[in-house]
C-alpha cells in the first residue's frame, strides 16, 4: 500500500502532460488469414513507465508484443495494419528491422536458455552487433546478470550451459540477456508462467529498479502483478482493446468498462 | 472402495479372453519374433565373415604385409602378396575427397530447405532428394562411366576420366540425400523458441543460423555427416565402375584408384572357396565390417548425446 500511494505521488508530479511518448500505437489490427487477433487498438506508452496489459488467454497480447518488434515480418500468415511509432519514428520506417529489434528487449512465457554457456547467452547480443572486445563482453555480462539478480548465484560457472540451469534461473538469464541489448523497451509476456513464486517476486524487484532506465511492457496472466508493478494498465479481450487507465483507478474499481471490472475482480470465464 | 476392488478383480479374472489382449498379446509376439530375427541374420552374417577370414587372419596373415604393403598381388602364381594399403588410400581418398563435396553442400541444402524454403518449394525440394536416394547404385555406376568419364577427360585434359575424382563426385551425390535428409532432421529439431529468442535479440536470418541453430543442432549435424561417411565408405558397386579399379597409391585426384569393398565385389566370384585369396578376401571383410561399426556406434553415440543434453 505505501508502494502504490508513492507511485500515485510519482505519476502526479510527472503530470500528464509533459509524459513523453514512447510508443503510440494507432488503428492496429492484427491478423492470422482471416483470423482477426487484435482489431483497431490505439494506446500510448510513455517513457520510463510500466504499462501492464491483462485480459485472459488468445486476447491478442502476445500477438500485439509481435507486432511491437516486427517478428511478424517472419511470419507469412500474420499481417499488420496501422501504425506503430517507436521513438517518434514508424516502425516500418526503421531502415533494418534488426536494429529495431535490438533496441526492444524481450522476455518469453517460457524460459529459453539458449544452448550455449551463460557466458555466451549474455554476450550473444553485443557479439551480433560485433563487439569483440573481452573486456567489454566481462563488463556486460556482470553488470547485466547483476541487473537480472542472477550474478551471485552463477558467478562460478558462467561457462557452464545455459539450458542447463533451473526455470527461475533461466528466466532471470533471459532477463539479463535482454538487458544485455541495453534496449530502450523491454517488453515481458507472461514471464512468470513457468517459474516459482520466489524467483517471481525477484522477478519484479528486479523490474521495479529497471523501470528508471527503460519502458516496460508488461503482459501478465496474474491481474495482481499488474497492480504491484504497472503505472497504468491495458484490458485486452478477444482481439479488442477495451480499455487503458491508471492501475491504481482500475483497481478501486474506477473502470471505463464494465468488463475490465469483471475481470479484474475475477468475475470472469 | 470394495467395490471398485471387486470390479477391478472380475476384469482382471476375465481380461484372457478379451480379444484386444489376445491381438495385442499376438502383435508383440510378432514384433518380437521380426526384432529377433533381425539380430539372428546381423549376427550370422556376423559369423560366416568372420569364419571365413578367421583362419587367414590368425594363421596367414601377415600383419604388418596386410596393412603396410601396397602389393595387393593374389593372383600371383610364384609369390602372392596380400597388401592392403592401396586399397585403404584408394578408399580413404575417394571418401575424404567425396565427403569434401558432399558435406558442405549438404548442409547447404538442409539449411535451405529447413530455413527458408517455404510450402510447395520445401515438399517438392524434399521428394527430389528422397528421388535422389532410391536412384540404384549401378546406375550411379553408369552415370559415372558414360557420362563423368568423358567430361573429366575433356574438362581437364587428362588420359583417363575413372579416377578419384570421378568416383568422389559419384559418391558426393549418392549421399548427399541422406546426409541433407538426416540433416535437415537435426535442424528441425531445434526448439521454435530458439529461433524466436534469437530474432528478438536483434539477429539477422544468416547470424540466428550460423550463431544459434547450427551450434544447437551440432551432434545431429555431425551424426549426419558419419553416416554420410559410412555410406561413401561402404559403396561398392559405383565406385567400382567410376574409380578405374586400377591399383595405385593415388597422389592426385586424377589417379585411377581401387577400393576395398569394389575387390571382394570383383575378386570374390573368381576365387576357388577356401584358397587363400578367397580368405584374404574375408579378411578385408572383416576390416570393412569393423570400421563400418566403428562409423555407426560413433553416430549413434553422438545422438544419444543430443538427447542426453
Ligand atoms: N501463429 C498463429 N497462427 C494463427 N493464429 C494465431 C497465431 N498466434 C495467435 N493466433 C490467434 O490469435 C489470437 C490471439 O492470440 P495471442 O496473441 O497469442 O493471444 P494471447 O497472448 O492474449 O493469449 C488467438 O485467437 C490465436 O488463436
Ligand atoms: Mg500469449
Amino acid at each position: 500500500m505505501v508502494s502504490q500511494a508513492a507511485r500515485a505521488g510519482d505519476s502526479a508530479k510527472k503530470g500528464a502532460a509533459n509524459r513523453k511518448v514512447k510508443l503510440s500505437v494507432r488503428n492496429l489490427t492484427i491478423r492470422y488469414g482471416d483470423v482477426v487477433a487484435l482489431n483497431n487498438a490505439n494506446l500510448d506508452i510513455y517513457e520510463n513507465e510500466v504499462m501492464g496489459v491483462i485480459g485472459p488467454a488468445n486476447s491478442g497480447k502476445t500477438s500485439f508484443l509481435n507486432a511491437i518488434n516486427r517478428m511478424s515480418d517472419m511470419r507469412s500468415n500474420m499481417t499488420v495494419e496501422g501504425e506503430i511509432t517507436f521513438n517518434g519514428v514508424n516502425i516500418r520506417d526503421w531502415r533494418n528491422v534488426y536494429a529495431l529489434r535490438s533496441r526492444i528487449g524481450v522476455v518469453f512465457p517460457l524460459p529459453v536458455g539458449l544452448p550455449m554457456t551463460i557466458y555466451d547467452n549474455v554476450t550473444l547480443s553485443p557479439r551480433l552487433r560485433g563487439i569483440t572486445d573481452k573486456r567489454v563482453l566481462d563488463e556486460t555480462v556482470e553488470r547485466c546478470l547483476t541487473r537480472a539478480a542472477l550474478w551471485d548465484e552463477v558467478k562460478d560457472r558462467l561457462n557452464h550451459l545455459g539450458s542447463m540451469l533451473s526455470g527461475g534461473q533461466q528466466q532471470r538469464l533471459t532477463i539479463a540477456r535482454a538487458l544485455s541489448q541495453d534496449p530502450d523497451l523491454l517488453m515481458l509476456d507472461e514471464f512468470s508462467i513457468a517459474v516459482d513464486p520466489v524467483t517471481t517476486m525477484r522477478i519484479e524487484d528486479v523490474l521495479k529498479e529497471l523501470k528508471s532506465q527503460m519502458t516496460i511492457i508488461l503482459v501478465t496472466n496474474l491481474v495482481q502483478q499488474a497492480n504491484r508493478l504497472a503505472d497504468r494498465t491495458s484490458f485486452f479481450l478477444n482481439g479488442e482493446h477495451v480499455e487503458t487507465g491508471e492501475t491504481e483507478a482500475l483497481f478501486e474499481g474506477r473502470t471505463q468498462d464494465q468488463r475490465t471490472r469483471d475481470y479484474i475482480e475475477g468475475r470472469f470465464g | 472402495m470394495s467395490d471398485i476392488t471387486a470390479a477391478t478383480t472380475a476384469e482382471a479374472a476375465g481380461d484372457r479372453l478379451d480379444k484386444n489382449w489376445m491381438i495385442d498379446k499376438g502383435l508383440q509376439a510378432l514384433m518380437f519374433i521380426c526384432g529377433f530375427s533381425a539380430i539372428i541374420f546381423v549376427l550370422g552374417i556376423f559369423i560366416f565373415v568372420f569364419k571365413e577370414g578367421a583362419e587367414f587372419v590368425a594363421h596367414k596373415m601377415d600383419f604388418a604385409e596386410f596393412f603396410f604393403s601396397p602389393k595387393w598381388r593374389p593372383t600371383s602364381l610364384s609369390n602372392p602378396t596380400y597388401g592392403i594399403l592401396a586399397l585403404i588410400a584408394g578408399t580413404a581418398a575417394i571418401t575424404a575427397l567425396s565427403m569434401a563435396i558432399c558435406l558442405p553442400f549438404s548442409l547447404g541444402a538442409a539449411v535451405f530447405i529447413g530455413e527458408f524454403a517455404k510450402g510447395k518449394t520445401r515438399e517438392y525440394l524434399k521428394i527430389l532428394i528422397e528421388l535422389l536416394a532410391a536412384i540404384p547404385s549401378v546406375v550411379w555406376g553408369f552415370i559415372g562411366l558414360a557420362i563423368m568419364n568423358p567430361f573429366i577427360i575433356k574438362t581437364f585434359d587428362v588420359p583417363i576420366g575413372l579416377n578419384v575424382l570421378n568416383s568422389s563426385l559419384i559418391l558426393a551425390l549418392m549421399a548427399a540425400p541422406i546426409v541433407t535428409s538426416l540433416a535437415e532432421d537435426a535442424l528441425k529439431a531445434v526448439p521454435d523458441a530458439y529461433r524466436e529468442a534469437a530474432e528478438a535479440l536483434g539477429a539477422t536470418r544468416w547470424q540466428m543460423i550460423y550463431k544459434v541453430i547450427i551450434p544447437a543442432a551440432k551432434n545431429g549435424l555431425l551424426s549426419a555427416a558419419l553416416l554420410g561417411v559410412g555410406r561413401a565408405f561402404g559403396e561398392t558397386m559405383a565406385v567400382l565402375m567410376a574409380s578405374g579399379h586400377s591399383i595405385n597409391m593415388p597422389t592426385s585426384m586424377f589417379d585411377s584408384v581401387r577400393a576395398l569393398t569394389a575387390t571382394i565385389a570383383a575378386e570374390l566370384g573368381e576365387t576357388p572357396v577356401g584358397s587363400d585369396h578367397y580368405q584374404a578376401l574375408f579378411a578385408i571383410g572383416i576390416f570393412l565390417f569393423i570400421i563400418t561399426f566403428v562409423i555407426n556406434l560413433a553416430a549413434d553415440l553422438i545422438v544419444r548425446g543430443v538427447r542426453k543434453g
